[in-house]
C-alpha cells in the first residue's frame, strides 16, 4: 500500500509549523523554546563558569556540557523523571552537534552548561533540542560561528518525507527516521542518527530533504533572534 | 545582599514595593503539554513551575485495596537557578515534593476511592510531576498551587476491554473534590513576609508552610531553616494564611 497523503495533510517535503521564543527562562544566561508541530523543547544555558571537577578544565578552550531530558509527562506513557539511557545518548550526540558551531577557544578554563528539556514529545525531539539549544547558546552570548538547525527526514511506507510526526514514525508499514543537524555555513552535518531500512537512492533523497528543511529552520532561527534583539533594544 | 534586604525589611520596605503579606501576581497557563492528563505552568512573579499529571495502572497498597495511588515528585531543572546542579533530586527537591504531596493527600483533594478499577488488584496511579523552571523564591507555594491546578485540569484516560489505557481518549474528569492551598511564611529580622523573591528568601531565618483546605482547616505544615517561630507568630500566620489561601483559591483555582 502506498502512502499517498500525509496524515496531517502536509506536502512530503513540508515542515510542521514552527514557533520560536527567545529568553523564556529569566535565570538562565540564555534560553529558547522551539516548537515544531506538537514537539516542544526548552533549552537553557548556564555559564561560562568555573569547571568542576578541576581535571576537566582545559587551558586551551572551554568545555560544553549537555543534559537532555524528557519531562515525565511529555509522552503518552509517563517517563520516569531524570535521564534514562536514551537521554544520556542523546545528550552526547547533541553536544557534538553543537560544538562545531561554537568558538570555545575564546573561553579557556571555563564550562558552558546546556540543559534542554522536552515539554511535549511528538517525534523529532532531538532535532527540536538542537534547534532550541543553538538559539539559547546564541542568546547567552557564547561565541559562535553559526546557528545549528536540525530536522529529521526519512521514509514512511513507500514515500520519502521531511520532518516525520509520531503517527508517521508508527506507520504500520514501517518508517525510516534520520535526524540531521547542520552548520549551514559550509553545509556541515554535525548530527546524524538513523534507524530503519532504506535504499541508497532513497537515503540520498532524504538527505536532500533534510538539508532543505534545515535551511528553512535556519532562516526562522535567524528571524527569531533578530526580532528578539530588536525588542531588547527598545 | 542579605544585610541590604534585612535593612529594608526593618524599615518595613520590600525591594519590589509590596506589602509584607502580599503575593506577587499569580499566572496559570493551562495545558502547556498536551500528552499529559493535565498540565499547567504557574508563574509567581519570575518563579516558574511546570506541573504535569500522568495516570497509569498499578496494584493498590495492601492496606488500601480500593484506593488509587498518588505519587508526587519534583525536579529542579538546572537552568532555573545557579544553585541547582544536574543529578538525582536534592534534599530540597525531595522536601518540596513531599510537602506538596502532604497537602493533596491530607486534604483528600483527590477522591482516591473513585480511582479503584478492581479492588485489591487494579487501581489508577496518579503521578504529579513538578519541574521548577525558574527559581525566584517561594517554590513551595508555586508548586503547591501548580499541583492542585494540574489535578483540577486532569482527565482520566479511557480503558479498552482488556482494561488497558487508550492514549488520547478520556472517560471523564479526575475526581478532585478539594483545593488545598499552601501559604509559606518567612521570618526576616523578626518581621513576617509571604511570597519572598529569591533575594528575600536568602535573607530569611525561618520558614513556615501552612496548607489550608477549602473549609479553612489546616491539612499540613512544615517548618524549615535554622531559625524559630513563637507560638504567637504561628497563630498570626494561621490567621493571615487562612485569608490569603482563600483569596488564591477563588482567584486562580476557580475552575
Amino acid at each position: 500500500m502506498s502512502y499517498e497523503k500525509r496524515f496531517d495533510g502536509r506536502a512530503f517535503d513540508e515542515l510542521r509549523p514552527i514557533d520560536i521564543k527567545i529568553g523564556v527562562i529569566k535565570n538562565a544566561k540564555g534560553s529558547a523554546m522551539f516548537k515544531i508541530g506538537d514537539t516542544i523543547a526548552i533549552a537553557g544555558v548556564m555559564g561560562p563558569k568555573e569547571v568542576h571537577p578541576k581535571h576537566l578544565r582545559n587551558p586551551e578552550k572551554g568545555i560544553l556540557q549537555v543534559h537532555y531530558d524528557m519531562m515525565s509527562f511529555s509522552v503518552s506513557d509517563r517517563a520516569r523523571p531524570g535521564p534514562d539511557r536514551r537521554d544520556i545518548e542523546l545528550s552526547k550526540v547533541i553536544k557534538n552537534a553543537l560544538e562545531p558551531a561554537l568558538i570555545l577557544n575564546d573561553l579557556p578554563e571555563t564550562g558552558v552548561y546546556l540543559y534542554v528539556y522536552i515539554l511535549q514529545a511528538n517525534a523529532g525531539t532531538r532535532c527540536a533540542a538542537v534547534c532550541a539549544s543553538s538559539l539559547a547558546l546564541a542568546h547567552a552570548g557564547i561565541p559562535m560561528k553559526d546557528l545549528v538547525p536540525a530536522v529529521a527526514a526519512g521514509k514512511v511506507a513507500d514515500k520519502i518525507v521531511l520532518d516525520l510526526s509520531k503517527e508517521e514514525e508508527d506507520h504500520p508499514e514501517g518508517a525510516t527516521d534520520m535526524a540531521i543537524a547542520m552548520v549551514p555555513r559550509g553545509e556541515k552535518i554535525t548530527l546524524l542518527t538513523m534507524d530503519g531500512n532504506i535504499s541508497d537512492k532513497e537515503l540520498r533523497q532524504a538527505l536532500e530533504y533534510a538539508k532543505k528543511g534545515c535551511m528553512q529552520i535556519y532562516k526562522l532561527q535567524k528571524e527569531a533572534l533578530r526580532k528578539f534583539l530588536k525588542g531588547e533594544e527598545k | 545582599m542579605n544585610n541590604y534586604i534585612i535593612g529594608l525589611i526593618k524599615k518595613k520596605i520590600r525591594p519590589d514595593g509590596r506589602t509584607f503579606l502580599e503575593h506577587r501576581k499569580i499566572n496559570i497557563t493551562k495545558d502547556p503539554s498536551k500528552y499529559a492528563e493535565g498540565s499547567v505552568i504557574v508563574e509567581l512573579g519570575k518563579t516558574k513551575v511546570a506541573v504535569g499529571v500522568k495516570m497509569g495502572i498499578g496494584e493498590p497498597f495492601k492496606d488500601t485495596p480500593n484506593e488509587g495511588i498518588l505519587i508526587t515528585s519534583a525536579e529542579f531543572v538546572p537552568f532555573a537557578s545557579k544553585e541547582f546542579e544536574p543529578g538525582p533530586p536534592s534534599p530540597d527537591a525531595i522536601e518540596l515534593a513531599r510537602v506538596v504531596d502532604r497537602g493533596i493527600r491530607e486534604s483528600k483533594a483527590v477522591d482516591l476511592e473513585k480511582l479503584c478499577i478492581k479492588e485489591g488488584e487494579k487501581v489508577w496511579m496518579v503521578f504529579v510531576d513538578i519541574y521548577v523552571l525558574n527559581h525566584d523564591g517561594n517554590l513551595i507555594d508555586a508548586a503547591g498551587i501548580g499541583a492542585i491546578a494540574a489535578l483540577l485540569n486532569a482527565k482520566i484516560p479511557k480503558l479498552d476491554e482488556n482494561e488497558e489505557i487508550v492514549h488520547g481518549e478520556y472517560q471523564g474528569e479526575l475526581p478532585v473534590v478539594k483545593k488545598p492551598v499552601p501559604v509559606t511564611f518567612y521570618k526576616i529580622a523578626d518581621q513576617i513576609i509571604v511570597d519572598p523573591t529569591k533575594e528575600e528568601e536568602d535573607a530569611a531565618e525561618a520558614r513556615l508552610t501552612i496548607i489550608f483546605n477549602d473549609d479553612g482547616n489546616i491539612v499540613g505544615m512544615q517548618k524549615e531553616l535554622p531559625g524559630y517561630w513563637t507560638v504567637d507568630e504561628i497563630k498570626s500566620c494561621i490567621e493571615t494564611g487562612k485569608r490569603l489561601s482563600s483569596k488564591i483559591r477563588s482567584e486562580v483555582l476557580s475552575k
